[in-house]
């Protein structure tokens, strides 16, 4: 089936556009870098439709051996790809969803410097993540883990010249690293007590093993592994690089920081289920986490005035909902929703940069304001957005997150009932974005312009996708095989009307706010001006780890790193061996006195000597 | 008429060579000391080898073994080529420096 080219077209991408982008006209990158991709989306379509994926069959893995990579006593780890139906999604997703965002971003990007190397990044991003799907086993999950992590890093930094944007890159990459190291200890953990890191055979192997006698390093695996995802996925505590890296171009934080990359680590945990649904406790801690998370990242958008913060923290908000669906046992539930936030998470912020494109780089809402009118096809497609993360039925988000809910009120019900506020929220402050974007009297001063067709068609795909995706895709019923779909229990009708209530009530409450009366906000901000200033500071936690963590760090290594042990001992080291060499060099010059005879005398007292005590040792 | 007994034994005793070669080592290393003239001081290099090569042949003699013989062949071969490359620096010696007093040349001191 070839598998290996469907990363490897983005890799020849990357590669042309990087070693002789500058060279080559913007048309020819362009056609290098869409035209990469195109090809591997068709080649997933063609692959997938093969082994019968969309006609029912793929129920068992497809795996490809390409070659050992590793052997270190027992342990054996090849590169292999293998596909199955939750690889066929994320394929289709990263691809079709990539894919898009490309053709929107030749639109984008159009006026940017470093064209070239944008889209060299962004095709070495498509590699990374295809690879990061398509392994099939946990080293080789982790490779594109770490390459998806170094795009994002190069990406989010990619106005280099700007020190918050590489401030932004450097935060993101090294928050991952916490959640890489947990990661890794993950690995190190499966391959010492599985003896293999295929995931085949660890599942096998876990699905076999007594459970009680090893629940404990189960235990500890599974949390590992959640640390990793944390990190990648933008989690509780460690979600505080996503809306920084916001620094990038729009069409990055489309792609990789809401559609694909940052969904990694729902991919990771549901690959990983077998050992999941050993630890009953693990499962809690992602519940807990998530919907910690989706409630704590939904309070700081309310009061956000940047487009693109608002979006982050839905983002943040919205994994944290898919992390409630692994935690609660509905991990299909949480795939259905990772492939819905993709459509209408990837349409709000490709609408977001249209608006910021048409406003020449304006992001503040408080400056946007009445343009319905200049720039209608981004309206439009944004509306569409809203209403399929407000979870108003029939469209996508409303699918996904009533699913989850579902499964959480099964698992416990005070889950389900923050996750139902949190979806109100959701719907608000989404809302509050586009009200005070789209409506009202224009503020600032700004001549709007609509975009061009090769930024509102990606828009416009993207805004039937968000409003069918969850009716046409019906992702549990799909992945059946792999995780049985529980049944809903009767008399839970319920449970959907209080969601779909929370979530027209927090789109009226928008309205009431922003369009009805404006004046309310200001008045709500007066009267809770302690919390509010809580919120708006987004709890001051980057401030707390700021001082909890990067300045114990920072003036540690300053002071005893670099003073004490670098200057003192490392330097003092190297210097000492110097000095003392000068010192006995500077001794011993004085013996050169350059007289021959007086070296001559050395020679002779120096045999005399030797002679003599030979002597009289007695060895003459 | 017998001649009178010789004051000295008709075969000189081992001793006799070695103490000859030994002096002569003497006077070498102590020209070498003492004296400033470069060329003298050369000649008592000279001096020096051939002192070992007597004390060379006289073992050899008296162990009648031909190791100490061919010994002193390459000292002399060694000291006729440190003559050619000896006087060749004398004669450089001089022309740059318009001596031949050995402290004079010292340039490589400390």
């Amino acid at each position: 089936m070839q598998l290996w080219l469907i990363p490897i077209l983005p890799l020849a991408g990357f590669i042309l556009n990087g070693l002789f982008g500058r060279r080559l006209s913007k048309a020819a990158v362009n056609v290098i870098a869409v035209g990469s991709v195109l090809l591997s989306f068709l080649w997933v379509l063609k692959t997938l439709n093969s082994l019968g994926a969309f006609s029912g069959g793929l129920e068992k893995a497809y795996l490809e051996h390409y070659y050992t990579w590793i052997q270190s006593g027992s342990l054996n780890i090849s590169v292999d790809f293998a596909v199955d139906r939750l690889t066929a999604i994320w394929l289709m997703v990263v691809t079709g969803v990539g894919l898009l965002i490309h053709i929107y971003a030749t639109g984008y990007m159009a006026h940017e410097g470093g064209y070239y190397r944008f889209f060299a990044y962004l095709n070495l991003f498509m590699f990374f993540m295809l690879v990061l799907v398509l392994g099939a086993n946990y080293l080789l999950l982790f490779v594109g883990w770490e390459g998806v992590g170094l795009c994002s890093y190069l990406l989010v930094g990619f106005y280099f010249l700007e020190k918050f944007a590489t401030d932004a890159g450097n935060k993101a990459f090294i928050v991952n690293r916490v959640g890489d190291f947990g990661f890794s200890l993950a690995i190190f953990l499966i391959a010492a007590h599985f003896g293999s890191l295929d995931f085949a055979t660890v599942f096998a192997k876990v699905n076999d093993m007594p459970v009680e006698s090893h629940l404990g390093w189960i235990t500890a695996a599974s949390l590992l592994l959640l640390v990793g995802a944390t990190g990648k996925s933008a989690q509780l505590p460690l979600y505080v690089w996503l809306p920084d890296a916001m620094a990038g171009p729009t069409p990055v934080s489309a792609l990789i920081h809401a559609a694909t990359m940052v969904t990694a680590g729902v991919y990771m945990v549901t690959r990983s289920a077998p050992i999941y649904l050993h630890s009953a406790m693990a499962l809690d801690v992602v519940a807990v986490i998530g919907i910690a998370t989706a409630f704590f990242a939904a309070t700081i958008g309310l009061a956000q005035y940047d487009i693109k913060k608002v979006f982050a923290y839905s983002t943040v908000s919205q994994l944290g909902y898919m992390f409630v669906g692994l935690g609660t046992g509905a991990f299909s539930a949480g795939v259905w929703h990772v492939m819905t936030h993709a459509f209408f998470k990837a349409l709000l912020f490709l609408g977001a940069g249209s608006v910021i494109h048409a406003l020449s780089g304006e992001q503040d809402l408080r400056q946007m304001g009445g343009l319905r009118k200049s720039i209608p096809i981004t309206f439009w497609t944004l509306m569409c957005a809203g209403v399929a993360i407000a979870g108003v039925p029939p469209f996508a988000g409303f699918y996904s997150k009533d699913a989850i809910l579902a499964a959480a009120y099964e698992h416990s019900p005070w889950i389900y009932w923050v996750g139902v506020v949190t979806a109100g929220m959701t719907a608000f402050y989404v809302f509050r974005a586009l009200f005070l974007c789209f409506f009202g009297e224009p503020r600032g001063h700004h001549h709007p312009h609509e975009s061009p067709p090769s930024m509102w068609v990606p828009l416009a795909i993207l805004a039937v996708l968000s409003l069918g995706g969850g009716y046409f895709f019906n992702i549990p019923k799909y992945l059946d095989p792999m995780f049985k779909v529980q049944e809903e229990a009767p008399g839970s009708e319920w449970l959907m009307y209080v969601s779909i209530a929370f979530g027209l009530g927090g789109i009226a409450l928008a309205a009431l706010f922003y369009l009805v009366s404006p004046g309310i906000p200001d008045a709500i901000v007066r009267i809770f001006s302690g919390p509010y200033r809580w919120v708006y500071n987004k709890y001051f936690v980057d401030e707390f780890y700021d001082s909890a963590v990067v300045s114990p760090v920072v003036d540690g290594s300053r002071e005893l790193l670099w003073r004490v042990a670098d200057v003192e001992i490392v330097d003092g080291a190297v210097n000492g061996v110097g000095k003392t060499a000068r010192a006995i060099g500077s001794a011993l010059r004085l013996a050169q006195s350059g007289y021959i005879r007086s070296y001559a005398a050395w020679v002779v007292a120096g045999s005399i000597l030797v002679i003599a005590f030979m002597g009289l040792r007695g060895e003459l | 008429m017998p001649l009178p007994p010789l004051p000295f034994p008709p075969t000189p005793p081992l001793t006799w060579y070695l103490a000859l070669s030994a002096i002569l080592f003497a006077l070498g290393v102590a020209g070498f000391l003492f004296r400033r003239n470069i060329i003298t001081v050369f000649m008592s290099i000279e001096l020096m080898l051939n002192a070992v090569n007597l004390s060379f042949i006289t073992f050899s003699y008296k162990l009648k073994q031909n190791d100490g013989h061919i010994f002193s062949f390459f000292v002399m071969v060694v000291a006729a080529a440190e003559a050619a490359v000896g006087l060749a620096i004398i004669l450089t010696v001089f022309k740059n420096r318009q001596t031949l007093e050995i402290d004079e040349v010292s340039s490589l001191k400390n």
